[in-house]
């Protein structure tokens, strides 16, 4: 048996701002509106609108590149993470992002630039035809729409939880802004938020882990106390190393992730990794708008090297969620995922690290900006993806199906307009997730199963001229149909999911808690109240009866949880909340019992261990592991049916294939290059630092 | 037609906003520094006054880029225009 820390969750809003921070605000919202407004009479045409008139320099490319992906839902998620995850979460910012960022640069970029595609989907067009086109540049708009929509509502709900703010204010003020500039200056307005938003991430959030790692005593004793509080915090993995990025990687059960060294090279290095930054088009949409090729190869090379940075402000934070948060008993505090019942109620979960370390490290001033960095993180995404959804949807979906030859002015409007349907369309999604938000788990996941078909038929198009537009077309389905098989596979449970038994105690009912020496709760009495509980025998809930700490199940015995969201002490009359596991529950004779029994064949929160470890190689693999897994097979299924397809059906003339694939295509002559702006110079610089890097964190 | 020479570079947009937030942290920081708020309510290491440093951080990296793209310069908003 073992006792979860005891842990009041504390008041409902967790940060509370002071008439500077909101001033601090106001002034970001302000200033966004008015490069909007200023930016619009740059936007004249169809080029300006879309693509920012083709004109960014390397440096501007390169932050908007990284700074797209650097939304509040990607760092206080990766945040998360590496609080879950411990180091290994870094290697979403090393090798996660890193080669492919430089692939991409080297070798895809001159492809995207040279065939002067609107988009990723418009390559595919060039190279497979409509049929792989239609189904990348519909899934892209859905998806786009989806994390504008998801975007939208964790912004709303971390700003009701964090602040108390209300989620209709924030959807709808967030919104209209995005809706207002986005319409007004297009990509432009977009990647000029995006650079404004990276500044503001960086002067918002450095000081989290400078002021962490003083408080922890420095960097070598911050990792002794990770070590020693992981156990505690995270007790099912409490032999696993969190404080390195390969060292643990040996076998499945040395790190919290339940992942070995072969599903993070090939599944997050390879198969995650390239098919988010080769050909997301949301991503490749910031560099294949630079001025030239060079500055759009420079320009993502700048994005790799400000990525590997990240991790000072994503994974130390995280790190230091596991050393410096503390009870007000001195114990570690514990927080748990969003999915245990206790989240929200008796516990922090592991998104509210970042803003908890927020709260405890920055006053008046500064943390009007690490929220203005959290709300310019959710709109600048949101933006991203309209923006990226009104050039998809335009050239990819109206264009080819709708309205074939218009006028440029005609494809200008469009856009606008559907700048604006995008973000109404959003508030849709976002007010749609108001009631569905275990959707919001899975989104994620659900962008994957796309994307990484998507580069296995892209990159094979680019370096095999053989392959067919029959290839790509079975390639790409074929591969996503396995993403969701694979998908659904884990989360199925054919002798049915039992979650864990839980006791909740109702508000206001009346206990008495039995404290041992070391002040631990052995034993609650329930006085009075309603108590209900699941998956807990109803023969034993009579008046009088015992709710055993352990409950027999098929697979052995498992720890009865209890919740006690908000009750009253029956000796001090004080109101207290908490929850633990293992500990006996006596039913007073004036309790009223009720139970249920719940059992899901299919359950998208849960992942089946049997199943689990036919894609991930073993059954402690974590859904981090899975997910790294399915991608990489879904990858090779890709990459297995374009070739053996495309061996079978007839391949276009070299002639229709020119700039599009590699040996057909000439690269131009941006005339004489000094070595120190030479992209592959600056890209094995880069290589050679993320390997020095891998080996000091080893 | 638009006329991208006598747009303001993105730099000095980012400039000006962090010098106002370094002007509006440092005076935060000076005043709670002058009027220390209850130990109950003083954040960790409140000690340190990030606020006032930090601050006076953003003020001069602000003022450096609001100098140095100043918009009477002849370059593009998306960067100095080639020589």
């Amino acid at each position: 048996m073992h006792l979860v820390p005891f842990f009041a969750a504390g008041d409902a809003s967790l940060l509370s701002l002071s008439r500077i921070d909101l001033v601090i605000i106001a002034l970001y919202f302000a200033v966004v509106l008015g490069i909007g407004f200023y930016l619009k009479k740059f936007a004249s045409t169809g080029e300006d609108f879309f693509l920012a008139g083709r004109k960014m320099t390397a440096w501007i490319a390169g932050l908007s590149f990284i700074s797209a992906n650097l939304s509040s839902l990607e760092t206080m998620g990766w945040s998360a993470m590496a609080y879950q995850y411990g180091m290994l979460g870094a290697h979403a910012y090393l090798i996660g992002a890193i080669p492919a960022i430089l692939f991409l640069a080297v070798v895809m970029m001159p492809f995207y630039y040279i065939c002067k595609t609107h988009s990723v989907p418009g390559y595919l067009k060039l190279r497979y035809g409509e049929g792989p086109r239609s189904i990348a540049g519909i899934s892209f708009s859905f998806l786009t729409i989806m994390v504008s929509g998801a975007s939208m509502f964790a912004m709303a709900k971390i700003l009701n939880l964090l602040l108390g703010w209300d989620m209709n204010v924030s959807i709808w003020v967030s919104s209209i802004t995005v809706a207002i500039y986005v319409a007004l200056g297009g990509l432009l307005s977009a990647v000029f938020n995006e650079v404004l938003q990276y500044f503001l991430i960086w002067a918002g959030s450095l000081l989290i882990p400078i002021l962490g790692i003083i408080h922890a005593g420095g960097w070598t004793k911050m990792m002794e106390t990770i070590q020693r509080n992981a156990a505690i915090i995270h007790p099912t993995v409490s032999n696993a190393d969190f404080t390195s990025l390969w060292r643990n990687l040996g076998s499945f059960d040395s790190n919290p992730m339940g992942i070995d060294w072969f599903g993070m090279v090939f599944g997050l290095g390879l198969a995650v990794s390239f098919g988010y930054w080769c050909t997301d088009f949301l991503q490749v949409q910031r560099v294949i708008v630079a001025k030239d090729l060079r500055s759009a190869q420079n320009g993502t090379i700048i994005g790799a090297v400000l990525k590997m940075l990240v991790p000072i402000i994503v994974t130390i934070p995280g790190l230091l969620g596991l050393a410096v948060l503390m009870n007000a008993d001195g114990s570690p505090m514990v927080l748990v995922p969003e999915s245990d019942p206790r989240a929200g109620i008796t516990h922090r979960t592991y998104n509210d690290v970042l803003p908890l370390l927020m709260g405890q490290y920055l006053g008046p001033g500064l943390l009007g900006l690490g929220v203005t960095a959290m709300i310019a993180g959710f709109m600048s995404g949101m933006a991203g993806n309209i923006s990226a959804f009104a050039t998809v949807w335009t050239y990819d979906v109206y264009k080819p199906l709708i309205r074939k030859n218009a006028p440029d002015a005609h494809y200008l409007s469009m856009g606008r307009w559907s700048s604006i349907l995008g973000v109404l369309i959003s508030i849709g999604t976002a007010y749609f997730l108001f009631y569905f938000q275990n959707i919001l788990d899975y989104l994620q996941v659900l962008v994957f199963f796309f994307i990484v078909p998507l580069f296995g038929a892209i990159i094979l198009g680019m370096l095999w001229k053989r392959a067919t537009p029959a290839g790509g077309f079975w390639g790409f389905l074929c591969a996503i149909l396995v993403s969701i098989g694979m998908w659904v596979y884990v989360h199925t449970f054919p002798d049915g999911y039992r979650p864990q038994p839980k006791v909740t105690l109702s508000r206001g009912a009346v206990i008495n808690l039995e404290k041992g020496p070391d002040g631990k709760i052995n034993r609650i009495v329930v006085e009075k109240g309603e108590v209900e509980t699941v998956n807990v025998s109803e023969a034993g809930l009579a008046a009088g009866a015992v709710i055993p700490p352990l409950i027999k199940d098929r697979k052995g015995e498992v720890v009865v949880q209890v919740l006690a969201p908000e009750v009253v002490l029956a000796d001090s009359k004080e109101t207290t909340r908490f929850g633990v596991e293992g500990v006996p529950v006596v039913l007073g004779t004036e309790v009223k019992a009720r139970s249920a029994t719940i059992s899901h064949k299919f359950a998208p929160a849960a992942f089946n261990p049997d199943h689990a470890r036919r894609i991930a190689r073993s059954e402690k693999a974590k859904p981090m592991a899975v997910n790294m897994y399915s991608a990489w097979w879904s990858f090779v299924v890709c990459v297995a049916v374009t070739i053996l397809v495309s061996l079978f059906t007839k391949p276009k003339p070299d002639a229709e294939l020119k700039d599009l694939v590699m040996g057909l295509t000439t690269l131009p002559d941006e005339g004489p290059c000094p070595w120190h702006k030479k992209p592959l110079f600056w890209a094995t610089v880069v290589a050679v630092v993320l390997v020095v890097v891998n080996i000091i964190f080893w | 037609m638009h006329d991208h020479e006598k747009q303001i570079p993105i730099w000095f947009f980012i400039g000006c906003l962090l010098a106002v937030y370094g002007v509006l942290i440092t005076g935060a920081g000076v005043y709670e520094w002058l009027n220390p708020p209850p130990p109950e309510k003083m954040v960790k290491l409140w000690h340190y006054h990030a606020d006032v440093w930090w601050g006076l951080g953003l003020l001069v990296f602000g003022l450096f880029y609001v100098v140095k793209f100043w918009p009477s310069k002849p370059e593009s908003l998306t960067g100095r225009l080639p020589s």
